[in-house]
């Protein structure tokens, strides 16, 4: 296990699990926009996520075979990110009493703080959408009601603009360090790693806002 | 021109330490860096005091020796300049400058601005190296190498190991140190035989040193004097990445 005790062994694990994540995220994007075609659309669709791989896998088994990948590769993002961040800290005990300009941008400097928001967002987002606790609908089966409950409250709005706007700026830094993590970068592939990094996350930003958004201003209800 | 220093002083390892200023009314614009602090030793020996300690050899920007965080940045404010080649020009006149030594847990400040970079060495002893004894220069075309691949060895071999990548980076990480090795030298049919042993002894080595990991921040290739690039972390990345995989 030498390779999960390198910096560079933890960081693959991350950069790894970041794209699995990142795959998950565009595939959940894209379904969240089936609301735009009306409730028994999205409500079909929503019900039809609970029968993928049937009838050789029972009734949400696929969902519960995803749902324990995307926890394992959460828990394992966030385990190496704990354990290197608190390495890196304890390498650099002592700041420059002049401070350091930075180089690098936003997106860079937040990964941490956006990580743990990201991860209160998630518990959040279950707590919302999966199990209904905080529901204000909260009818299993019902899910464009659901939805639209949730997304009429104005700050259930703001916390999703906040987390969306998190989650675009871990991806800008994310996506192009896991390309340099994993050896893909090369300088001829860095202005287009670079260019796809700002892409995604514009696009799952947008794409994840458009639905918040819509209800609220009373485009979808 | 009238410069003030404010210099970190720390009589011993274990010694707390503090930023001191001193006065340099005589600066002569033409003076290096080091001439600076050179004066401003010559003064303050003369007036009985302890003279700032700091680590210099060459004076050309090529051994390595010299270093120092200047208002902030590593080397100072010229790009792809050692602090022995940034002259006195680079400021202005009536400018208060912060000297501090490199920051990071595995360089232990032993006086002053010097600090121990002897970890830098242990990585080098790791795997910095060809173990073959392949006496003088061979004939140039007896192994061919294209010309990207020399071209990219030398850019990493003109690594002069200074530290500036450590004492820049925001986690004390080693890795544009240790790439610009792997980058260097497995890239070349004479490194090829350790290629995989290379990799995984130099990461294991820098691990132990108590370096900190990478985050892909970039402040390192930006204060590195002799501008190795980030695309050399990414080759350390991918080498490791192959090695530990076990492919030849």
């Amino acid at each position: 296990m030498n390779f999960w005790r390198s910096t560079i062994g933890k960081k693959t694990v991350m950069a790894v699990t970041g794209l699995l994540m990142l795959l998950f995220l565009i595939v959940h994007m894209l379904g969240n926009l089936k609301i735009f075609f009306g409730r028994t659309d999205f409500d079909h669709y929503a019900h039809w996520l609970r029968t993928i791989g049937n009838p050789v896998l029972h009734e949400s088994w696929y969902l519960w075979i995803q749902r324990f990948v995307l926890v394992v590769a959460v828990v394992l993002h966030a385990v190496s990110a704990y354990q290197l961040s608190r390495r890196d800290l304890k390498a650099r005990p002592t700041k420059y009493s002049h401070h350091q300009r930075a180089k690098a941008g936003y997106a860079t400097h937040i990964m941490r703080y956006g990580g743990i928001t990201l991860a209160l967002f998630i518990v959040y987002h279950i707590l919302d959408f999966t199990t209904l606790t905080l529901n204000r609908h909260g009818v299993d089966g019902a899910a464009y009601d659901n939805v639209v409950s949730s997304f009429s409250v104005w700050w259930v709005t703001v916390i999703y603009i906040a987390a969306m706007i998190c989650l675009g700026l871990h991806i800008q830094h994310g996506f192009w360090s896991a390309a340099q993590t994993l050896g893909y970068n090369r300088p001829s592939r860095d202005r287009a790693f670079k260019g796809m990094a700002t892409g995604l996350a514009v696009l799952l930003t947008a794409g994840f806002l458009i639905v918040p958004v819509s209800v609220l201003a009373g485009l979808v209800d | 021109m009238k410069l003030t220093l404010r210099i970190w002083r720390q009589a011993g390892p274990a010694e707390p330490g503090s930023m001191v200023a001193y006065e340099v009314p005589d600066a002569n614009p033409d003076m290096s860096f080091l001439e600076l602090l050179d004066v401003l030793n010559e003064r303050l020996t003369l007036e009985g005091g302890d003279p700032v300690t700091f680590d210099h050899d060459c004076r050309e920007g090529i051994c390595g020796s010299c270093g120092v965080v200047i208002n902030g940045q590593a080397h100072g404010p010229r790009a792809l300049t050692t602090t022995c080649q940034l002259h006195v020009r680079s400021f202005s006149d009536g400018d208060v400058i912060d000297i501090e030594p490199w920051r990071s847990v595995a360089f232990g400040v032993l006086k002053d601005l010097m600090v121990d970079r002897s970890g830098l060495d242990r990585i080098i002893q790791a795997g910095g190296y060809i173990s073959a004894p392949t006496g003088s220069a061979p004939e140039a075309h007896s192994t061919p190498v294209p010309k990207p691949i020399a071209d990219s060895a030398f850019d990493n071999a003109t690594c002069i190991g200074c530290g500036a990548c450590v004492a820049a980076c925001p986690n004390g990480s080693a890795m544009l140190f240790t790439s610009a090795k792997v980058a260097h030298l497995n890239s070349l049919p004479q490194g090829a035989p350790e290629r995989a042993s290379r990799v995984l002894n130099l990461v294991e080595a820098m691990d132990a040193e108590g370096f900190g990991g990478c985050t892909n921040t970039g402040e390192c290739t930006n204060a590195c004097p002799k501008g190795i690039p980030m695309d050399s972390i990414a080759t350390l990345n991918r080498e490791y990445l192959r090695a530990s995989l076990g492919r030849k």
